[in-house]
Parts: C-alpha cells; sequence; structure tokens
C-alpha cells in the first residue's frame, strides 16, 4: 500500500457566526473569528490518495489528473473567495475549517471515480491547515 | 511508539519509459519526463515502530537508524543521477512511489524483528509532493 500526498493553497475569508446564538453568545463562543466584517487565513490543503503502484509506470495515480479535479472542484469554489458569501455549502452553516474539510472532502468523494475509474486509488484523507497552529483532519477510506 | 528519523539527499532523476514515445511520456509523467533530468533536495522520513526498552528508554537508539539511513540511502543516493548510477533504476523508473519502495528495501533486513519494525518510509520530493510505503503488496 502507498500512498501519496498532495499540497496545495487556498486563500480565502470567513466569519464564524451562528444565527442560532446571541450576539453575545457568538462572541464568546467564536472570539476573534466572530468579527462582523470577518477574516482571512491562507489555508493549506492536503489531498491523501492510496493504493497500489502501477507496475508499468511506476504512479499511484495521474499528477495531472489530481490537480485537474482539486482545481475544478475545490480550488476553483474556495481559492480567493469569501466562503460565507460565495460558496453554496456555507449560505446555511458555519465555515469552521471542521466544515470547509467536510465541505472539500463530500465534493473530491463526489467528483473522485470520475476521474479514477475503478477501485484504485482511493481517498484516503484530507487535511487542512488553518494556520500553522490547528489543522484539521478528516480519514475517508476504512482503515487496513 | 513511532519514532522518525529525517535526511535529505539531492539527486536528479528523470521519468520516462524508453519504449514510449516523448508525447506519451509527457502525457504520463508531465515535465518530470525530460530525458535530461532535473533535481530536487528530497527529504526522507523514517519511521520505526516499537516498545522503548525497559533500561535504556528507547524504541531503537536513533544514532544507530541514522547511521543506517546514511549508509543504505544517503550515501549511494546523495548527489547522483538516480537513473545513471543508482540501481534498479537503470531499468525501473525512478518516480517517487518507486524510490520510497527502494528505500524500504534497503531499510528492511535492519529490522527483521517486531520491535522495533519498519513502520514507514515517507519521500517528499518536493514540500508539496509527498508518498508514503508501508511494505507489503504495492
Amino acid at each position: 500500500m502507498t500512498r501519496l500526498t498532495r499540497r496545495y493553497r487556498i486563500s480565502a475569508s470567513h466569519r464564524l457566526h451562528s444565527p442560532a446564538l446571541s450576539e453575545e453568545e457568538n462572541r464568546r463562543v467564536f472570539g476573534k473569528c466572530n468579527n462582523p466584517h470577518g477574516h482571512g487565513h491562507d489555508y493549506t490543503l492536503e489531498v491523501t490518495a492510496r493504493g497500489p503502484v502501477d507496475e508499468r509506470t511506476g504512479t499511484l495515480l495521474s499528477l495531472d489528473a489530481l490537480d485537474r479535479l482539486v482545481r475544478e472542484r475545490v480550488l476553483d469554489a474556495f481559492h480567493l473567495k469569501d466562503l460565507n458569501q460565495q460558496s453554496a455549502e456555507f449560505a446555511g452553516a458555519i465555515p469552521t475549517t471542521e466544515n470547509l474539510a467536510s465541505a472539500i472532502a463530500a465534493r473530491l468523494s463526489t467528483h473522485w471515480r470520475q476521474t479514477f475509474p475503478g477501485p484504485w486509488p482511493e481517498l484516503d484523507r484530507i487535511r487542512i491547515l488553518e494556520t500553522r497552529n490547528n489543522r484539521f483532519e478528516t480519514r475517508l477510506a476504512p482503515p487496513r | 511508539m513511532l519514532i522518525t528519523r529525517r535526511a535529505e539527499f539531492s539527486a536528479s532523476h528523470a521519468c520516462f519509459r524508453p519504449e514510449l514515445s516523448p508525447a506519451e511520456n509527457h502525457a504520463l509523467y508531465g515535465p518530470d519526463a525530460n530525458p535530461h533530468g532535473h533535481g530536487h533536495n528530497f527529504v526522507v522520513e523514517v519511521t520505526l515502530e516499537g516498545e522503548p526498552d525497559a533500561v535504556t528508554g528507547m524504541v531503537f537508539d536513533l544514532t544507530h537508524l541514522k547511521a543506517i539511513l546514511n549508509r543504505e540511502v544517503i550515501e549511494p543516493y546523495d548527489h547522483r543521477f538516480l537513473n545513471h548510477e543508482v540501481p534498479p533504476f537503470d531499468h525501473v523508473v525512478p518516480t517517487p512511489e518507486n524510490i520510497a519502495a527502494d528505500i524500504w528495501r534497503r531499510l528492511e533486513p535492519h529490522f527483521p524483528g517486531q520491535n522495533p519494525k519498519l513502520r514507514s518510509v515517507r519521500l517528499y520530493a518536493t514540500e508539496d509532493l509527498c508518498v508514503e510505503y508501508e511494505g507489503g503488496g504495492r
């Protein structure tokens, strides 16, 4: 089993605010991230695939195909955008990085087999660094 | 417990299969197919898994691991053109996937038991591309 991890960058703004909470509760729960004008991050996205290496090519997957999938389904949707106002996922959801990770996982899972038909490679893991100090990870393939 | 040792080597490689046309190779490997080669500052991370020894408190002597890594990987790979100078890359395409598997093969004989055992080899071709091999079927 081999895993391949590719890193991408997403610069986007967001504001963490729940309409279910009062102004004061929002400030308490989300702290600085509740600033009404929003703020931005240079997120680092790591996409991991796993599977066997093709004996003839020596590769797990086509990097070109992976880059195209991530660009078309994720970067075009989120990079240099305001997450609250410009993405369908966050019209009614809070753009925490947990939710951003889930949204990216859903987008890639939905379109994965169009890009990579057949059983391999599998989409293994999505990891997002919000800053150098915070990272969020969701595992998508069953443990092996 | 997992312990990891990191090391770097600088080497050049070219990813192409001689039986394919330049266009086919470019479609498969992108710019890495340039037959003249190009270089990277590769980073390798070797992870061992085991229980700390009751007396020494160590899973494995990291100095010893460094020496093994230097002898088996860094010395043969560093400042070489992998395709021309480092078998099996005279006939195996030196993709990051194949380099990680070759590093595993070089290190595995040093860890025949279960404590510690070789857990994974991670190879960074660039900051943005990492391949991890854990042995077994490819």
